[in-house]
């Protein structure tokens, strides 16, 4: 049985389409990753999943319980970190966990052990009767990775389980992911924007963008959807290097943004030496140039045009002028 | 169903962890209500002379002041719903396997539970400012202030359900709550006010709350408990109605 399976299910804000017509399956027991920029539509995807958002049109499963007939049964076999804080402040960390327990219909012998258990697991059993409001963002973030387990889901959504961490903190969040894998064979759904983190952790990923799915497969084999290497060029110039590697036959794809022209070819270590004789030949100033394997933003990049960290800093801002176009169309 | 009472059980602790907790509020809280009592119930306690009652304004206007500390109590309570909403708490509970009407009912059990504390207290701070209180009839007070108080939760409860964010809570407080205190025949006689005042005083589920604490703790009032009882009891079904629908429709 897959863990979740939907059919082209759609979310509406107004006219802006958060979520357009996605059919997606995750298999069970994988890592499942869903990465985009802001304003993708992954946390409107995941909220529909959840059982927080009722879908426009469409339907999906989530354990096999219709997402929008039986939400109870849904949401009693999955757990959620969310975005945003969602423990409360003024209660104990084992306050809290309580409460979740309870409300999941965990029984109350068994409480205790669950709770010692999943706290151990984020390494907070020492501030577990400290109140919530004394944590910094990264134990808050474990916290609810804890509370999220304490029911023993089948699946786990985690969205954007990272953000905002330090990098020692989401490097134990990356551990305490591949544990759950492996010794509880929970599947594991994420959304990210960041790339390395779904690199590592992702046994399949989907890249979304204005609410559809690009591009679907492990990441090995996304990367491998380019071939060859990339040559990302820096200069001021680049828009003029790009119209003289034009014709170029061994020339894959050029593409341009900041400044930075990046190149994608076969056997790059020594094409990197051709670019840099043409750029020569046609007085074009190089300030850096470097050769690396394609990354999943190379991905992006070839199926929108944009990359990933452009997007990031100006996400919000984005998803601001969707919805002014879409309002200004109206 | 089991699962449902746990839910209530757990909705009515977090309250009341949360109100012991807070121990700055909580006595904060009663601030306004004791200078009420100690300082406009003698101050003005010379200048006022009410026909068919003995003892003094201080003694009129006690059940007053602790019905408007169960109406400050409840309604806080019941918007606290929107500082859940903003701390993200209130997620927690929307994505749980249990109904919001569970939430909602224990949310108000636990509001109402404090608020009722909040009013005992209340209740031997006028003894000790030298209210004359009929000790025999606290008990029968206080499920008065029980009820009175679910309803109000519930209206808190209600309203911020349909509110986005904190600044509708200034709103709430200076729009409805000063209202519902001011009308209700807390400090003055609903008898000798204006028609206006008077008929618009007998619509404020919180004038029979005053007039049943009043009948029961002074031994005077306008209003017969039997009316205030189901004056209150209505209030109630209607107040309750209202959160769980209004409740049950918010999509975060």
């Amino acid at each position: 049985m897959q863990a979740i399976r939907t059919e082209k299910i759609t979310k509406k804000f107004g006219r802006l389409k958060a979520v357009d017509d996605v059919s997606v399956q995750v298999e069970e027991g994988e890592v499942f990753g869903l990465l985009g920029p802001n304003g993708a539509g992954k946390t409107t995807l995941i909220s529909m999943l959840v059982t927080l958002k009722k879908p426009n049109s469409g339907n999906g499963t989530v354990n096999g319980f219709d997402i929008v007939k039986n939400p109870s049964e849904v949401r009693k076999s999955i757990g959620i970190v969310f975005q945003d804080s969602s423990v409360d402040d003024e209660l104990t960390a084992y306050e809290n966990l309580d409460i979740h327990a309870a409300m999941y219909g965990v029984p109350e012998k068994e409480r205790k052990k669950r709770i010692n258990e999943v706290i151990k697991l984020v390494e907070l059993s020492d501030r577990m009767n400290d109140v919530v409001k004394t944590f910094s963002g990264g134990m808050r973030r474990r916290l609810e990775i804890a509370r999220g387990l304490l029911h023993y889901p089948k699946i786990l959504f985690l969205d954007e389980p990272t953000l905002g961490l330090d990098p020692q903190t989401r490097k134990h969040i990356w551990e305490y992911i591949e544990r759950m894998k492996k010794e509880h064979k929970i599947t594991v759904v994420l959304t990210t924007h960041y790339m390395d983190e779904a690199d590592l952790l992702c046994d399949r990923i989907a890249i979304i963008d204005h609410g559809k799915i690009i591009a679907l497969d492990t990441g090995e084999k996304l990367k491998d959807m380019l071939g060859g290497d990339v040559i990302t060029v820096t200069s001021e110039h680049s828009s003029k290097l790009k119209s003289r590697l034009k014709g170029v036959k061994w020339v894959k794809e050029a593409k341009e943004h900041n400044g930075k022209l990046t190149i994608r070819v076969d056997k790059g270590e020594r094409k990197i030496a051709e670019v840099v004789g043409i750029a020569k030949d046609n007085k074009i100033d190089i300030k850096a140039i470097n050769l690396r394997r394609p990354t999943l933003d190379d991905v992006f990049l070839h199926f929108t045009g944009r990359t990933i960290r452009e997007e990031e800093a100006s996400g919000k801002e984005r998803m601001r002028k969707r919805i002014a176009s879409m309002r200004g169309r109206r | 169903m089991n699962n449902e009472l746990t839910a209530v059980y757990f909705m009515w602790k977090r309250e009341i962890i949360r109100f012991f907790r807070s121990k700055s509020r909580l006595i904060g809280s009663f601030g306004m209500p004791f200078f009420f009592l100690a300082i406009v119930g003698s101050g003005l306690g010379g200048a006022f002379n009410l026909p068919g009652m003995q003892g003094n304004y201080m003694g009129f206007i006690a059940p007053g002041i602790i019905g408007m500390v169960v109406l400050f109590g409840s309604i806080f309570s019941g918007v606290m719903v929107i500082m859940d909403r903003q701390f993200g708490f209130l997620k927690e509970t929307m994505v749980a396997p249990v109904s919001r009407t569970s939430i909602v009912i224990g949310k108000a059990i636990g509001g109402a539970t404090t608020a009722v504390i909040q009013g005992i207290i209340m209740i031997f701070i006028a003894m000790i400012l030298g209210v004359n209180i009929t000790v025999s009839a606290i008990p029968l007070a206080i499920a008065f202030m029980f009820f009175i108080s679910v309803a109000f939760v519930l209206l808190g409860i209600a309203i911020a359900s349909t509110m986005e964010d904190m600044h509708g809570f200034q709103l709430v407080m200076n729009l409805l709550v000063m209202p519902l205190f001011f009308l209700s025949g807390a400090i003055f006689p609903l008898s000798s006010a204006p028609d206006i005042i008077r008929y618009i005083g007998y619509t404020d589920p919180l004038t029979y709350a005053v007039e049943a604490l009043r009948y029961l703790l002074i031994g005077y009032s306008e209003i017969s408990l039997e009316v205030s009882a189901a004056v209150i009891g209505i209030f109630l079904l209607i107040s309750g109605s209202l959160a769980v629908y209004l409740f049950n429709r918010i999509e975060s």
